[in-house]
């Protein structure tokens, strides 16, 4: 059943990339416990402008758990208090009423702020662009059902694959460290048959990119896999390290070909 | 207005073969002198960049997300259908084709229809390929599950998340090609205009959403797969961002509309739980599989579900229609849940609900396969509601899910404007007037990874090689000229009411005189609404900070300038549209039953809206549908 509540709201407002930030104070009073964190946030939106304020900046967009834009960290946690739950997800049920919240951005050297809550998450888009992927080109492709996969493979790779990308992982880990999501990927496809042909390379390509977006190193605090709203585990990452350790062990620079007739 | 859909002459089967060895191709070495302006980033966009990249064109892609990964394709629950015919249960192109005609009640084009069916399998083998992870049995082959309107079982899927993973499945194979440097990608970037010269589409206008910037892009070609505009009804299952302005502005440079007014309302959302509500969300069809939808028989029977008797229950889908029961399609199940809640026994606090209830599924096959198949859908209503689905029924209601309707295209997806094309949701071509379920990725990857691909290259050939516009020819400047000049109006209103203000106002107009049914007063009604709220709008408009930041009430402000006009046009169709068929439907035109009545004689045509100038009423022109292959027949699915 419905119920409301007040809360004070401490947000973190910049201007831009450059400026420096502050937290500002807001009251929100009659929250109904059925409103989505993030319709909270627009109602709070909506008197700020109806008072001649600037809205409050931040990213959002499915807002049904699975686009990954949202990425708020709420009283310290990435995506609040909740477990496995987006802030999008995240309901004011979750609250007390008379509670203090405070919002962040992602606090991040690879992911700058934008604008008061929203940041600059390409890292990840150049991470992907690195190795992410299986090179097939359209129409390469084979009968689908020619290539079996165990099925316990292709749950493990399911649940990698499950990643949305949203970045609570490097926002939880107290080095800022990507390693959940590089390894989220790097597992999904190395489970798989179709992804054996590249898998040291794209393991070595990879880590080798979120290191030179300067992501800092897992140091296994395990901080990420709480904060994972998709619940990847950290065996995602011992399995990345074997890989990354074989592909630079084995590493050999490309051997270029003397030509055909 | 002239509509040629150039369908390729010859039997049904052999169209899609035919077409593709008569049309010109572009000589390899050619290639990469022709640039492609792609214009959204979900399954047809990515898909499209990556094939178009790895041909060797060179790509533009813009996404107003800040990642193309985020596209709203990524939030497909169920699962997308291909005529693999894995199950051995009576599957071909030709049972897909007649399904999705059918399914379409009849208001789609046979020949598009037919290559979609061809073109299913071929997306399976590619997504594979690329390690989209779908489900599989334990001899580790595919698996597949029914969805509504087919009694075939022929969707493939990845648990309740298969749109996430095809799409990440384009999106690597897009970044792929952003490594390679063969596209460049450009996030949040907003389409704001599109530049035509002579009658041609040469480039678009953007605003970069962090700087405020216009900038002008050209190219050889534009193409928009910017999906579908249901957020015109405020409340949906679509992302928050989905808008319309890209097709609307298409619209406005002489891109025919077609069918606006075909909108799919989904059977199975959460219900809405006050005013405060941003969006719906979807609770898969494919729930449909193992979940009962009833309501109690008494109106007014307030009970808890648990506490209602076998007996006093109203299965309605299954007394109404037995032979597809649960699995009828979207349109005929959402009016059966409108009816019975328009009868008094709908549940929950508004009494704006039905039930879609697990629990014989659960003590037939048990809790864990349940959890298996369905557990991500079922951890999503309960962070929503706050209710576990696995104790008590889930409670849905319809919502608005897809659009049908969109940008005119003939069979190349080239719309009415030469070229300027258009794919998946943002086109109307190939769902008639209702879309069957799984049906829309399969839709968007046919052609984003084949069709548009190989479509596009006799338009290119037709071209002179790098004969493109420069960006300081006069077209340009004024097309850049007019998204300021459009900006600069919002700003100067400095009213009192919010874009969202402004827009709920809008979504509550369409849903109650365009929603699930339609009739002549209403949509009358509305189309007196509309303007005036429209007037409104463009007086009273609060706006705050300027156009050189990131402004997000800005961007909202612009899609709902958009949504206004759009709004008018979808009500004009309906009303134009005397018929019910599909997701429209008109109370004057129902059986007996109170099923859609079709009117053949008169309506077995597209409707082709062509602009006419701001403030003009719009043509409404027409293609007619010829039925060579399949027989017109009235829907059945009891």
């Amino acid at each position: 059943m419905s119920k409301t509540i007040d809360i004070t709201l401490h947000v973190w407002r910049q201007k831009n990339a450059a400026a420096p930030g502050a937290f500002v104070d807001y009251q929100a009073k009659g929250v109904s416990t059925e409103m989505s964190f993030l319709e909270m946030l627009d109602v709070v939106n909506e008197d700020l402008i109806h008072n001649g304020g600037d809205p409050i900046v931040f990213d959002h967009d499915c807002r049904e758990g699975i686009c990954g834009a949202c990425n708020l960290v709420i009283n310290g946690r990435p995506h609040g208090p909740r477990e496995r739950t987006t802030t999008c997800q995240l309901h004011m049920r979750s609250f007390e009423d008379g509670a203090s919240i405070t919002i962040e951005p992602v606090r991040a050297e690879a992911f700058p702020v934008i604008k008061d809550l929203m940041v600059n998450r390409d890292a990840f888009d150049r991470i992907i662009q690195a190795g992410g992927f299986i090179s097939v080109p359209t129409g390469c492709s084979v009968e689908a059902n020619a290539t079996q996969v165990p099925k316990q493979n292709a749950d493990l790779a399911m649940d990698a694959a499950a990643c949305i990308g949203c970045g609570a992982c490097v926002a939880a880990c107290p080095n800022a460290s990507a390693m959940l999501f590089v390894a989220a990927k790097i597992s999904h496809l190395a489970l798989l048959p179709q992804g054996q042909p590249e898998r040291y390379t794209r393991a070595r390509a990879m880590v080798n990119q979120m290191d030179a977006e300067g992501f800092g190193t897992c140091t296994n605090h395990g901080e990420c896999e709480a904060a994972c709203p998709k619940g990847i585990t950290l065996e995602n990452i011992a399995r990345m390290n074997r890989d990354f350790i074989k592909a630079s062990l084995t590493f050999r620079p490309e051997v270029s070909g003397s030509g055909g007739a | 207005m002239e509509l040629n859909a150039h369908i390729p002459s010859g039997p049904l089967e052999k169209k899609w073969d035919k077409h593709r060895f008569d049309e010109k191709l572009v000589n390899p070495n050619n290639k990469r002198k022709y640039k492609v302006i792609m214009v959204g980033s979900g399954l047809a966009g990515a898909s499209a960049c990556a094939s178009l990249a790895e041909l060797g064109y060179e790509v533009a892609c813009f996404c107003y997300q800040d990642s193309p990964r985020r596209a709203h394709s990524i939030a497909a629950q169920g699962g997308i259908n291909a005529a693999k015919n894995y199950r051995n249960d009576g599957d071909s192109i030709q049972r897909l084709f007649y399904d999705t005609i059918k399914g379409g009640d009849f208001r789609a084009r046979e020949a598009n229809v037919y290559r979609l069916a061809q073109i299913s399998s071929n997306i399976i083998d590619q997504c594979v390929a690329q390690g989209v992870p779908f489900a599989r049995e334990y001899g580790g082959l595919l698996d597949n599950r029914s969805f509504g309107g087919a009694q075939v079982s022929r969707t493939f899927y990845a648990r309740g998340q298969t749109g996430q993973q095809l799409l990440l499945g384009a999106y690597q194979a897009l970044e792929r090609q952003v490594g390679l440097k063969a596209i460049q990608m450009y996030t949040r970037h907003e389409m704001q205009e599109v530049i035509v010269v002579d009658g041609v589409a040469k480039g678009i206008v953007t605003r970069d959403m962090v700087t405020g910037e216009f900038e002008a892009h050209v190219a050889d070609a534009v193409v928009l797969a910017t999906g579908g505009y249901g957020n015109v009804f405020y409340l949906a299952t679509y992302a928050k961002g989905c808008n319309t302005t890209a097709i609307w502005r298409a619209y406005q440079k002489g891109a025919a509309f077609a069918n606006p007014c075909y909108t799919q309302i989904h059977p199975t959302c959460i219900p809405v739980t006050g005013d405060h509500q941003s969006k719906l969300t979807l609770m898969s069809e494919s729930l449909r599989n193992d979940g009962r939808i009833w309501v109690p028989k008494k109106a007014g029977d307030k009970r808890p579900a648990d506490q209602i008797p076998e007996d006093e229950r109203d299965y309605y889908l299954e007394r109404k229609y037995p032979s597809y029961g649960n699995l009828a399609p979207r349109d005929i199940a959402s009016r059966a849940a409108k009816q019975v809640c328009d009868d008094g026994r709908g549940v929950g606090e508004t009494g704006l609900g039905v039930y879609l209830d697990l629990s014989e599924a659960t003590r037939r096959i048990g809790l864990h396969k349940i959890e298996e198949k369905y557990g991500n859908l079922l951890e999503m209503y309960d962070r929503i509601t706050g209710e576990d689905p696995y104790k008590t029924p889930m409670r849905i209601y319809p919502a608005s899910h897809y659009t049908m309707g969109g940008l005119w295209v003939d069979y190349n997806l080239m719309t009415t404007v030469p070229g300027l094309f258009c794919m998946g949701e943002a086109n109307f071509s190939d769902h008639g007037a209702n879309r069957l379920g799984a049906s829309a990725l399969m839709q968007g990857l046919s052609d984003g990874y084949f069709v548009l691909p190989a479509t596009i290259a006799p338009y290119l050939a037709g071209i002179k090689p790098g004969a493109r516009i420069k960006l300081d020819a006069p077209e340009v400047k004024a097309a850049e000229q007019a998204t300021v000049t459009r900006q600069n109006k919002l700003f100067a209103i400095k009213g009192k009411q919010t874009p969202t203000e402004f827009h709920r106002k809008l979504g509550k107009i369409m849903w109650e005189f365009c929603g699930m049914a339609r009739n002549e007063s209403g949509l009358k009604e509305a189309l007196k609404q509309i303007p005036e709220l429209r007037e409104q709008f463009h007086h009273d408009l609060a706006l705050p900070g300027s156009g050189s930041e990131v402004n997000q009430t800005l961007e909202l402000a612009g899609r709902v300038a958009d949504f206004l006009d759009l709004g008018e046009l979808m009500c004009l169709d309906a009303l134009e549209r005397r018929e019910s068929c599909g997701g429209h439907f008109r109370e004057e035109w129902q059986t007996e039953e109170g099923e859609a009545k079709r009117d053949d004689d008169h309506f077995c045509h597209v409707a082709a809206w062509e602009y006419m100038g701001a403030g003009q009423t719009p043509k409404r022109n027409v293609e007619e549908l010829s039925f060579d292959n399949v027989h017109l027949a009235t829907r059945s699915y009891k």
